[in-house]
């Protein structure tokens, strides 16, 4: 076997070469074998997952004239912090170590009901806050294509299950980046939506005006497959849009010719890496001989963003982390002797570092007296970032830029600096503040053989647009390469 | 001005949590840091200009999030109680509240 996409595989289960029972064996062989190199899953489901596998298939036998559901028997894996009946959701938490939701997300349901077969839960930095995986309670995730190195977070198990050839799409979440980061440093596909293009009914908050589930895949098609499959208005999630899904499988075929492509040049200075500039920037060449046109934007306040992001993200992660307490779910401290006692211990006891000082920091900018000083100037200057991109985009039809600054760094670099782990966000968090989807594709190599990303952004409801150019980057310049720690090696 | 160990005591305080000096010796200087690298925002005049206040888009806000205000099946007590970690007869018990 040389390919597990999504694409692949349905031509072999639909030629009767495989068997969605095998599929998912394979996957779960392969989960449960580099889960030990790699950590990327809290919790694989083979007992769950065969008994799905088996059911399609006699599904599939009973029904052999009628095409099956569009990722029948296709083996997904979902970041911990979306919520799978009879799965556990932990959000990388000691907090929620154990818990078991009641109620199934609702993309992930539409996954089920596709045909997808759910086999594990992923590892990601607790409460998705990090940019490295180094943030979850049950050790970091290692990056396949370098052990010694991060996978980026905070879907950073996801982004290693599918660069590693172990399923070929897995759902994860982002606030400021935490699907498009770690697809860039594992050298996959990576998309967050429009805000309000997917549910988020089933995915825990962290921070309400900025989180969205994401996709990873091997490939661009696979990402717009399981994307026609759960975008859409959830009644369950009122901030889900009531806009139209087109089909964004059928849009890949159309091609660049045409396109403007923005390149917002003063994003391209100080603190970027060098391979990365000369990776990204022979990325848009690639696209002026595909016939796009190259168009020099603006995004003046770009800049701002990360101190935008951190006082929005933190002060909202302060107010939607306030119902782990110890009562309803979860981990509770023993032996205290009063209710807010419960609270302060359950709370210290349950977190770790990072989400202590997010959200301490989030409550320190909501305090009185200061609310004015940072909440409200961060949401002005937020309305500046949106109103930068509107500007933009009459100009142009999607902005490229790197998807972070520089390729994997080691685990351990930067963990005791949260300032310089923040900057990682840097090209990806304007998105969030925006609403505006974008996607992370691999580029290239570095010079020591890691991935780097591409990232394009595009107005609201532009996946679509986003999926076709990446596809047409992804066909002219294949990653010709494997991680050194994969399912097939 | 800058974030002392007993502003960083305080905001715990308030967050419900519980810290230890060692936490409050180490967060002081970083959460100090990052509140000096987010005032750059200073720098911007932003009198004249709308606060967003929140994620959603034109089509988001225009999108009908009401439903009739009729009784739906919910999650239900058992369900509801059933991942507590003190439940006791239809109840979630607790420490003392008052003391």
């Amino acid at each position: 076997m040389t390919s597990n996409n999504i694409e692949a595989l349905r031509t072999r289960l639909a030629g009767g070469e495989t068997t969605a029972r095998a599929t998912a064996e394979a996957a779960l062989d392969a989960a449960e074998r580099l889960n030990e190199t790699l950590n990327a899953f809290l919790q694989i489901d083979r007992e769950g997952a065969l008994k799905r596998a088996v059911e399609i298939d006699a599904a599939a036998s009973d029904k052999s004239d009628t095409e099956p559901p569009e990722l029948s028997g296709i083996p997904i894996a979902i970041k911990d912090n979306i919520c799978v009946r009879g799965l556990q959701t932990s959000c990388g938490s000691r907090i929620l170590g154990g818990y078991h939701p009641p109620y199934t997300a609702t993309v992930v349901e539409r996954l089920q009901r596709a045909g997808a077969v759910i086999i594990g839960k992923t590892n990601c930095d607790e409460f998705a806050m990090g940019s490295s995986n180094e943030n979850s309670a049950y050790g970091p995730v290692r990056n396949p294509w370098d052990t010694a190195r991060v996978p980026g977070g905070s879907s950073g198990g996801s982004a290693a299950a599918v660069a590693a050839g172990i399923v070929p799409a897995a759902l994860g979440s982002e606030t400021g980046g935490s699907v498009r980061q770690p697809a860039a440093l594992c050298g996959i596909v990576g998309l967050k939506p429009t805000y309000g293009r997917f549910s988020r009914y089933g995915l825990v908050a962290f921070a309400s005006s900025l989180d969205n589930i994401g996709v990873f895949g091997q490939t661009v098609k696979d990402v717009a497959a399981v994307t026609r499959v759960i975008a859409g208005r959830d009644p369950r999630d009122s901030t889900s849009a009531d806009v139209s899904v087109p089909d964004y499988v059928a849009e890949l075929a159309h091609g660049v010719k045409g396109a403007r492509i923005g390149v917002p040049r003063s994003l391209f200075g100080e603190g970027l890496d060098e391979g990365v500039r000369e990776s990204v920037e022979a990325a848009i060449e690639t696209y002026r001989e595909l016939g796009a046109e190259i168009v020099d934007v603006e995004l003046p306040h770009a800049k701002y963003c990360i101190a935008v992001y951190y006082i929005i993200a933190t002060a909202e992660a302060s107010s939607n982390l306030a119902r782990f307490d110890g009562v309803r779910y979860g981990f509770r401290a023993e032996e205290a002797n009063t209710l807010r006692e419960m609270y302060r211990r359950t709370r210290d006891e349950g977190f770790g570092p990072e989400v202590k000082r997010r959200i301490m920091l989030g409550t320190y900018v909501l305090s009185s007296g200061y609310y004015e000083a940072y909440y409200r100037r961060a949401q002005q200057v937020r309305s500046l970032i949106r109103r930068d991109f509107h500007q933009a985009f009459e100009r142009c039809d999607v902005i490229a830029t790197p998807t972070t600054p520089t390729p994997p760094f080691l685990i351990g670099e930067k963990v005791d600096d949260p300032l310089a782990m923040y900057l990682n966000d840097i090209y990806t968090c304007t998105a969030n503040l925006a609403g505006i989807p974008g996607i992370a594709i691999p580029s290239g190599l570095s010079a020591d053989g890691l991935p780097i990303g591409l990232q394009l952004m595009g107005p609201h409801w532009s996946e679509a647009a986003l999926l076709r150019l990446a596809h047409a980057y992804e066909q002219a310049r294949p990653l010709n390469a494997r991680p050194r720690v994969h399912a097939f090696a | 001005m800058p974030i002392t160990e007993s502003d960083i005591e305080k905001i715990a305080q308030l967050a419900h949590l519980e810290i230890t000096d060692e936490e409050r010796r180490a967060f002081t200087p970083q959460i100090a840091e990052i509140v000096a690298y987010v005032e750059q925002l200073n720098e911007l005049d932003t009198s004249s200009i709308e606060a967003s206040t929140g994620g959603l888009t034109p089509e988001g806000e225009r999108t009908h999030a009401t439903r009739e205000d009729v009784v739906q099946p919910s999650l239900g007590q058992e369900l509801a109680l059933e991942q507590a970690p003190d439940a006791a007869s239809g109840h979630f018990r607790v420490p003392k509240v008052l003391s």
